[in-house]
């Protein structure tokens, strides 16, 4: 009979797959230069801002580059890419739930449409 | 040599300290686990707060709404405290190899990165009523001052505990063995920003 285990059970079996889900955190030049990359993303939302463009397009931009920088942020200064599944999935399982809650909660009230 | 020897330093991968080995049935530190768990439950509290902004913004009755916005000031704010997450996570690699000097440098400045950011939100929470949008003028009026103004509470927590964090270190109580006390602040830090990222976005630069 096995025994059922938990994702992330830290059994011999499982020691090294743990250490590679426990990943050397990136370096701090690494760090500095998602800084760079974060700072110009928020310069070109903000130039997006300011243009003449369709509403929708802009919109659309500046919501994938906030979907960027957030990405960036977890992934590199909040070291999900770097630290264990079960972590990730905690954060992902909040994250998608009350994305589906409250889009579901706007549309219900018609906010989105015209 | 001495300057070799220290660039090197800075350029050699950044490890987790040695204890994050946990002898807990998931492998991994409970006080980290819960607050992946706190932040996961943090994006529902954020997302009801953003979607009544969402709700009430185009429904103002009578006084100012989002022509109020002063779009370059506030991307300076935003731009704070972007950067405050870059000197919070160099304050982590400080202590994961020891540099303790390091450390308190980074967490104060973090810390008053936070500040500056706070400072700028009631400067611009005093300008807006002084313009006449206060939480009670309409419902994008109130929404706006819940959202922004509960996520100023939580950076405010942050700077607390940054700046408790900066005086254990002063008294030697911060070691690179507990550096994930310093790990589980940060992200905390991060989580503020990543929520600031999307309140940036949908609140101040999406027109209405």
């Amino acid at each position: 009979m096995t025994q059922p285990t938990l994702e992330g059970v830290d059994h011999p079996a499982q020691d090294q797959e743990a250490q590679v889900e426990h990943g050397a955190h990136p370096t701090e030049a690494k760090y500095v230069k998602v800084a760079l990359v974060l700072a110009v993303l928020t310069a070109v939302e903000v130039g997006l801002y300011y243009t003449k463009f369709s509403e929708a397009a802009t919109n659309a931009a500046l919501i994938g580059l906030a979907a960027v920088k957030f990405v960036m942020v977890a992934a590199y200064f909040m070291h999900l890419k770097f630290d264990n599944k079960l972590l990730r999935r905690l954060f992902i399982t909040g994250f998608v739930l009350a994305s589906f809650v409250y889009v579901g909660f706007l549309l219900t009230l018609g906010v989105f449409l015209p | 040599m001495a300057t070799k020897e220290r660039s090197l330093a800075h350029e050699e991968p950044v490890t987790p300290a040695p204890e994050h080995h946990h002898a807990t049935n998931t492998g991994l530190s409970n006080e980290k686990l819960a607050m992946w768990a706190f932040l996961g439950s943090e994006c529902l509290l954020f997302g009801a707060l953003i979607s009544t902004y969402f709700l009430y913004r185009g429904r103002s009755l009578s006084g100012p709404t989002t022509d109020i916005y002063d779009i370059p000031y506030t991307s300076v704010s935003s731009f704070v405290l972007l950067m405050s997450s870059l000197t919070m996570v160099l304050a982590l690699a400080a202590i994961q190899r020891g540099d303790y000097r390091r450390l308190r440098v980074w967490l104060l400045a973090t810390a008053l990165l936070g500040a500056s950011f706070i400072a700028g939100q009631v400067y611009e929470f005093t300008s807006f009523i002084r313009e006449g949008l206060t939480i009670k003028t309409n419902l994008f009026g109130s929404s706006f001052f819940v959202l922004t103004g509960f996520h100023g509470v939580h950076v405010t927590l942050g700077i607390v505990m940054l700046l408790s964090l900066w005086n254990l270190s002063l008294r030697g109580s911060l070691t690179q063995e507990r550096s994930e006390v310093v790990e589980i602040a940060g992200l905390y830090w991060h989580f503020v920003d990543v929520v600031w990222i999307v309140i940036f976005t949908v609140v101040y630069l999406i027109p209405t």
